[in-house]
């Protein structure tokens, strides 16, 4: 944002007026998104869907995107909003690693972001709100972390796992009973499309896997070796082992009472 | 007051381009060549830090020979052009034609003003496409003309007989170990003949690397990779080459700056941009 409020400022999103509308304005919503940390890194995952209102907008909506090589923003709120969002944000790190010859810190991007949220916040108010979720790997500190958002642009970074969106509330009961602090990359993965699974149980706004369509949650890794986002086999494979499962113990697996 | 003496506008231009062509002879030469999986940019530069070889965009690397500050004002300027080009349309619509001509057109009226010195720069500006055909490569000498060159093209000091060497020797479809060593000779070549041996450790060396997964294609070759590359002859290069490209997602991903995979948009095969462009 430095580098387009310097040379263009009337590009910047945040600079465009709204006009005075009555009410909540109907727009695509992005919904779940879920992020989980294991010890080689962090998992990023988003459902697939996009409401506006009570209809679903998008089936194959695609929530999670690479900022840089070592880190991940997952959108939920306005998708057109969002995705914009993303590209800015992308840009800037980009821009500043290419003028700079050095990476922005984990830190860094994180308070860059914040800043892009906080400039949206006319927008939040009347209804288009984006709230995303960042996950990244810090190299320095050699391991993954996650930061998550409010509307205002507040920041705050989550220990073990985080969500965000309208089913983040079911995502996050369901990652407390499953998370580790040993997790391997394959379960964290794992943990993840089960959270996904239970917020789409119980919110009418988060899709679940789609067998007949082939739709499937987005889930992307970023460890030392950088951002990877699972092929469409590999996280087909997760979901049809949680389905298959679920077809036996339709609330997924329990925890211990005690 | 004196009456200012009277200079052609001949003589005046002619003496920009002396004092422009000086001010490069003085910098190192460095070349800039194709080889079979992209294009190589090698240099003598004893700086690890102020680099001559940088990334643009995606597919586009820049050169640059003469002053620093002149030509690290220009560069700027590039990313600029290009990152705000690539938010504003898509990033396939980043072209090395697009941002030549933005170059020429900068350094042409910084030429041709007679409020400011001529810049003592020689850019080269790359591109690399999807196959040898797409490659660009383009020179921009310090008046704002642009040359479209193929093949190989040197820049800087002895830049004459360095181009002419490598003509005489370059051909398509080298592999990078051959690139690399053929522009290593060139550049240790000195005016008066004798030759000099360059280190590996004040050579600077960055390709655009077609094969490379990740959008942006550009990585800078150091180290260890740099070292092996150079050890190899031509009877291994060929095989090594496939195990040094293998090794070098992991190697360039710790060591260089410019190892950043760009956004989720997938680009396409974007060769048919650069076509025809002369």
């Amino acid at each position: 944002m430095d580098f387009l409020s310097g040379h263009r400022p009337d590009m910047l999103p945040g600079n465009r007026q709204l006009p005075p509308t009555q009410g909540v304005i109907e727009a695509p919503h992005g919904t779940t998104i879920v992020a989980t940390t294991y010890p080689g890194g962090v998992v990023l995952a988003g459902d697939r869907r996009a409401t506006m209102g009570n209809v679903i907008a998008q089936r194959d909506i695609e929530k999670v995107f690479p900022a840089d090589e070592y880190s991940a923003v997952g959108i939920a709120g306005t998708a057109g909003l969002a995705v914009e969002m993303v590209k800015l944000f992308q840009l800037e790190l980009e821009h500043f690693e290419k003028v700079e010859g050095a990476t922005l810190s984990l830190e860094g991007k994180a308070n860059r972001l914040s800043t892009m949220i906080r400039s949206n916040l006319g927008m939040a108010m009347q209804g288009l709100a984006v709230v995303p979720l960042f996950a990244g790997y810090d190299v320095d500190r050699a391991k993954g972390r996650i930061f998550s958002y409010d509307v205002t642009g507040g920041r705050s970074e989550e220990q073990g796992f985080a969500a965000t969106g309208s089913g983040s509330v079911f995502a996050r009961g369901a990652m407390k009973k499953l998370y580790r602090d040993d997790l391997t990359e394959e379960q964290a993965t794992t943990l993840v499309v089960q959270a996904l699974y239970d917020a789409a149980d119980d919110d009418s706004a988060t899709g679940g896997p789609d067998v007949a369509r082939r739709i499937y949650p987005i889930v992307t890794v970023i460890s030392e070796e950088g951002f990877r986002r699972l092929t469409e086999e590999e996280s087909s494979e997760i979901a049809r082992s949680i389905l298959a499962r679920r077809l036996e113990q339709p609330d997924g697996p329990r925890a211990a009472l005690l | 007051m004196s009456t200012p003496f009277y200079v052609s506008p001949q003589q005046a231009m002619a003496d920009r381009a002396e004092y422009a062509r000086k001010g490069i002879a003085r910098g190192r030469s460095l070349v800039v060549l194709q080889y079979a999986d992209g294009i190589v940019f090698v240099g003598e530069n004893p700086s690890r830090a102020l680099h001559k070889f940088s990334e643009i965009y995606d597919r586009i690397g820049f050169a640059a020979a003469g002053k620093y500050n002149e030509y690290e004002n220009l560069r700027i300027g590039g990313v600029r052009y290009a990152d705000l080009r690539g938010y504003t349309y898509d990033r396939d619509d980043v072209t090395a034609r697009g941002l030549a001509n933005v170059y020429a057109q900068t350094l042409g009226t910084i030429f041709s003003s007679n409020a400011e010195k001529p810049y003592e720069v020689e850019l080269v500006v790359a591109e690399v496409g999807a196959t040898p055909d797409g490659d660009q490569i383009y020179r921009l000498p310090h008046d704002g003309s642009i040359v479209d060159e193929h093949g190989s093209v040197a820049v800087g000091g002895n830049a004459e007989q360095i181009s002419t060497y490598l003509d005489q020797r370059h051909r398509d479809g080298m592999t990078l170990a051959e690139a690399l060593k053929l522009a290593v000779q060139s550049l240790s070549r000195d005016t008066n003949g004798s030759e000099r041996e360059i280190p590996a450790e004040r050579l600077e060396v960055a390709v655009l690397d077609r094969t490379r997964p990740q959008q942006r294609k550009f990585k800078r070759i150091v180290g260890r990779q740099l070292e092996r590359l150079l050890g190899e002859d031509g009877a291994a290069a060929a095989a090594d080459d496939e195990e040094s490209d293998g090794g070098s997602g992991a190697a360039g991903a710790d060591t260089d700056s410019g190892s950043g995979s760009g956004s989720g948009s997938d680009s396409g095969s974007d060769s048919g941009s650069g076509s025809s462009a002369k």
